[in-house]
């Protein structure tokens, strides 16, 4: 059949088909491109730094005449603000999910799912700023504390960030549990909550993970937000209200003052890679995970 | 005749117990979202107007309107989404109708996957390495080619999911008898598999340009700068795009935090606009679904 078709068909369908194929393939030559070019930045600076150093040293300070170039306070930093918007985040994140999915009607559904892709879409620089001129007076006069942008304001705002995608992962994750589980528990005479907790949440569990995960993921990598208000201080947080700084925080505030092929911006293009190699080590776990159930 | 007993009194008990308390989960995050929407729009209003958008900034941006940062937002994100959302949808078209299930198929899915979890500051550095030093659009310097670049290829992986998740919802039947009357894979997806997904492509689409107009880090490093004093109005404001341009994000994040002076109201403002034209965006793709899916056949 292909034999009869005119020549000029058949070459504007090889043509179509490589032009595809080659969309298909550049993805992968984006995520090699993304390391490559980052790494390709920040590699010499491993010629001049110490690797152990720069992974666990408490100094940075990059521009004195003896610079230091430790991310270890950067690292906590990142990991207790992350912490504390998860602690946050997944309860209430979940829950939503629960809710969402188990126990309300379907107009309540549609309407916040709709709130919830609209809080997804805020942009970050909005959320800092919110952080700022919000959340900071708040914080201070609420709890009393001196320093209105901190580790807590950061968490706050990572966590209203990072739960939309815990809910609609989540959700998905409830839904795919086969309907003839809850219909075996409503014979058994379960109530509603004695579903989700005893069949569905078992169920579900790997789902729920990757939701978890992908939240972690968002707060890991989130920028301006934490930029604007864990007031950007470089130290071990030793309370809740400590002003913090982050990985990705030093990468946009200090990038723009350093000058290309130094070792401050090569270092800087450093903690991309280290960046990049977390979140996805994040992102493939969640990846495996959800495979997980689709296998099942 | 049935009557409570005790166990059935305490487990409807908790069973309301349960629904008050996710509800409350649920409403945690309703309630917050539209505060602080609804306190920004308070704040910023009195300074929004038709003229605070329509006048360019003036004084380093500290008074005046905000036109030139939201042109130089319209111009990054329209020429990101003009690259990346053919390549986005053509890849998604290679995964879902072309690619076999073989090793290579699920390594180029696992770098969607990965790419769409990069976060937005090392997109940024990609940026700075790729086109700004690499390919070196304007000189080592920033430009709008190159934010533009660095935001088409964050965004391609979500363009590439959407579009993949709205192709695969198209029924393999439709596809089956398309080639059973003898046209080619590439009539198929040209005829059939595209016209019946287009909402869902569509959507996913729409969806980049309110991410893609509130992305802050990525276009710092590549393409925007704080302030730049621009005298001519109308919609061509830099003309070529080897220029810098100012951004609304970028705008409110310098506005709060390094330009003193400017009035207490105006970062409101402009975060409320930013807030405003996420909200039309996610709106219009609403508009979009609704209106595309009624013309669904099956």
């Amino acid at each position: 059949m292909a034999e009869r078709r005119n020549g000029m068909e058949m070459v504007a369908e090889k043509a179509i088909e490589l032009l595809i194929r080659i969309c298909g393939i550049s993805a992968i030559v984006f995520v090699f491109g993304i390391f490559f070019f980052v790494f390709r930045e920040g590699a010499p600076a491993l010629a001049k730094i110490d690797l152990g150093e720069f992974l666990t040293g408490g100094k940075w300070i990059p521009t004195s005449h003896q610079p230091r170039y430790g991310v270890g306070a950067l690292i906590v930093g990142t990991l207790s603000v992350t912490a504390v918007a998860m602690a946050i985040a997944v309860p209430f994140g979940l829950g939503a999910a629960v809710f969402v999915s188990e126990f309300c009607g379907r107009r309540t559904r549609e309407t916040l799912k709709i709130v919830i892709e609209l809080l997804a879409a805020i942009p970050s620089v909005v959320w800092g700023f919110i952080g700022l001129s919000v959340m900071s007076p708040l914080l201070i006069h609420g709890f009393h504390v001196p320093v209105g942008v901190n580790l807590f304001n950061g968490a706050i705002l990572l966590a209203l960030m990072s739960v939309p995608i815990m809910v609609s992962i989540g959700e998905d994750a409830l839904k795919a549990v086969p309907d003839s589980y809850r219909e075996a528990a409503l014979a058994l005479g379960a109530t509603r909550w004695q579903t989700v907790w005893r069949v569905l949440v078992p169920a579900a569990r790997n789902g729920l993970l990757a939701a978890v995960l992908l939240g972690v993921g968002r707060a890991i990598g989130e920028t301006m937000a934490v930029l604007m208000a864990t007031g950007h201080s470089i130290r071990i947080p030793e309370t809740l209200f400590d002003p913090v700084c982050t990985l990705t925080a030093t990468i946009a505030a200090e990038l723009g003052e350093t000058s290309k092929g130094s070792t401050h911006y090569q270092v800087l293009f450093l903690i991309g890679v280290l960046l990049f190699s977390i979140t996805f080590v994040v992102n493939l776990a969640a990846d495996l995970v959800v495979k997980g159930i689709r296998k099942r | 005749m049935f009557t409570a007993t005790p166990q059935v009194r305490r487990k409807a008990r908790t069973e309301a117990a349960a629904r008050t308390f996710f509800a409350l989960m649920a409403a945690a995050m309703v309630v917050p979202l539209l505060a602080i929407v609804g306190y920004v729009v308070y704040r910023g209003w009195p300074v929004l107007s038709w003229t605070f958008l329509t006048t360019n900034p003036t004084h380093g941006g500290t008074q005046g309107g905000i036109w030139s940062a939201l042109v130089g937002t319209i111009y990054v994100v329209f020429l990101s989404l003009a690259i990346s959302a053919p390549i986005g949808v053509l890849a998604a078209v290679y995964l879902n109708e072309y690619a076999k299930d073989t090793w290579f198929t699920r390594v180029v899915n696992l770098a969607v996957v990965n790419l769409a979890g990069v976060p937005s500051i090392v997109h940024g550095l990609f940026g700075v390495g790729a086109f700004v030093y690499f390919l070196n659009v304007n000189g080592g310097k920033k430009s709008i080619l190159a934010a533009a670049l660095t935001l088409a290829v964050m965004t391609l992986p979500v363009i590439v999911a959407s579009t993949k998740e709205a192709l695969a919802s198209v029924p393999v039947a439709f596809r089956e008898a398309c080639w059973n009357v003898g046209a080619t894979r590439w009539q198929t997806i040209r005829r059939i598999v595209l016209p019946n997904s287009i909402s869902g492509i569509l959507t996913g689409v729409i969806l980049q340009v309110s991410r893609t107009a509130g992305e802050t880090a990525p276009v710092m490093l590549t393409g925007v700068t704080t302030w730049k004093m621009i005298e001519q109005t109308g919609l061509f404001l830099y003309h070529p795009i080897t220029d810098q341009c100012m951004a609304l994000s970028m705008h409110l994040y310098y506005i709060q935090t390094q330009a003193s002076g400017a009035p207490k109201a105006l970062p409101f403002a402009i975060a409320a606009v930013l807030i405003g034209a996420v909200l039309v965006v996610n709106a219009a793709s609403i508009a979009v679904r609704v209106a595309l899916r009624s013309r669904r056949k099956w």
